[in-house]
């Protein structure tokens, strides 16, 4: 029984958001669920991005967790977004785990070989989140193994230093990462590393949905790199998850990624999907220009 | 301590120039490197790259510059007219420059996520623009 209203729920959540995003118009900026690339949202669009992630942990009970996302290009050399978090763990409860805030700024104007991108975010989460849009310190399988509470909070600040390079159709980024809970806590430190390549260099001719250019695939590994007073590779956890990208022509952007542990700290086996709609000239559209 | 002042008054300039520069004004083509500019397109020729160009113009550049590329104004932000004679007269090699840079000073962000067949197929687009 409880099974079966787990179903219904993620049928109700995926027939809402295609609801929703059928409207639209395509593209998504990144080709990856976790790396970012130095691809900023364009000046006065605004994305809608949801953002989930499913699993199983051995031990624990069934989740699926959704970032419901809101980008904003201010400026081309700055991107602001609203992360609202939430999750459903079967046999548990449906709970919202809190919200960030981020920014990121280009603080170099022209394209180079390496291109960086300063990132600043606050987040306001607390013990029960498990949408994993990152994973430093020693974050490992045993946070999702513990049933869902609110009690904990943790406000924590993140930085990261963006790098990424686009060459002949491949884009190659790097990310590092240092996050801070705000209560006396150490600094923890994570990574991640994407490679992703549009199926076709150039464009056809011909309107078409399902062809090569619409599709770029990818792949992205990221995990924990310890803290200010273990840093290293010990008691961390890793991840390996492939991409596939369709950009629908004129329409929403949808990406799926299995995800696989790389250790015995990692869970096994995790499915990331996302559903983004860009709507051009936010603003000026509810200005009627 | 004077010198801390300088720097803070510099950093309010640039930041205020970055913030409310906006017109297009053309200044990037001074900008752009003498082998950029002599740059061949190698899709001048080619009879799918105005079309494939029309298709990447109007997924991507038509919310800004018109669905007929003749530039609009939205608020207080000028966005440039494409057909006007400042692009006509522009090297390919320059118009591929400014899609892979931007002018991002000006509001144009960079294209380089595009590949470079797809940044060419678009110049012969706005080549061929009357």
């Amino acid at each position: 029984m409880k099974i079966s209203n787990f179903r219904h729920r993620c049928v109700y959540h995926a027939v809402a958001l295609l609801a929703f995003a059928s409207a639209g118009s395509l593209r998504a900026q990144e080709n990856y669920f976790v790396t970012y690339s130095h691809q900023l949202e364009e000046p006065g669009n605004l994305e809608i991005e949801s953002k989930s992630i499913t699993g199983s942990p051995g031990g624990g009970n069934p989740f699926v967790a959704t970032a419901l996302e809101f980008e904003y290009g201010v400026r081309t050399w700055w991107t602001a977004e609203l992360y609202l978090d939430g999750q459903t763990t079967v046999g548990e409860s449906t709970v919202f785990t809190g919200f960030r805030i981020e920014n990121r700024i280009r603080p170099v104007l022209r394209e180079h070989w390496i291109n960086p991108i300063l990132y600043f975010e606050f987040e306001n989460l607390n013990g029960a989140d498990k949408s994993l849009l990152e994973v430093v310190g020693h974050d490992t399988r045993e946070d999702f193994l513990s049933r869902n509470d609110r009690s904990e909070k943790k406000r924590e600040a993140e930085l990261k230093l963006i790098l990424s390079s686009n060459f002949k159709g491949w884009n190659v980024s790097e990310n590092i990462i240092a996050e801070k809970n705000l209560k006396n806590f150490p600094w923890e430190f994570g990574y991640a590393v994407g490679v992703s390549r549009g199926l076709a260099m150039a464009m056809s001719a011909k309107p078409c949905t399902f062809c090569r250019e619409n599709f770029a695939l990818g792949a992205e590994i990221y995990g924990g790199l310890g803290d200010r007073h273990s840093f290293g590779l010990a008691d961390t956890s890793h991840y390996l998850g492939p991409v596939l990208s369709w950009n629908i022509p004129r329409g929403p952007s949808v990406k799926l990624s299995p995800n696989f542990g790389l250790n015995g700290n990692s869970n096994g086996f995790m499915f990331r999907f996302l559903l983004s709609y860009e709507i051009d000239q936010f603003f000026s559209r509810l200005r009627g220009e | 301590m004077k010198a801390r002042g300088l720097f803070l008054a510099l950093w309010i300039l640039t930041g205020a120039e970055m913030v409310f520069g906006e017109a297009g004004d053309g200044q990037w083509l001074r900008k752009v490197p003498a082998k950029d500019r002599s740059r061949v397109n190698p899709l001048a020729n080619d009879t799918d790259a105005p079309l494939a160009g029309a298709k990447i113009f109007a997924e991507h550049c038509a919310s800004c510059h018109g669905e007929d590329a003749g530039g609009k104004v939205q608020g207080k932000h000028i966005r440039p007219n494409l057909r006007s004679d400042r692009i006509k007269q522009a090297a390919p090699g320059e118009l591929f420059w400014l899609l892979t840079n931007g002018s991002q000073k000006n509001g144009m962000p960079s294209w380089s996520r595009f590949p470079e067949p797809q940044r060419w197929q678009l110049v012969t687009y706005l080549k061929r623009l009357p």
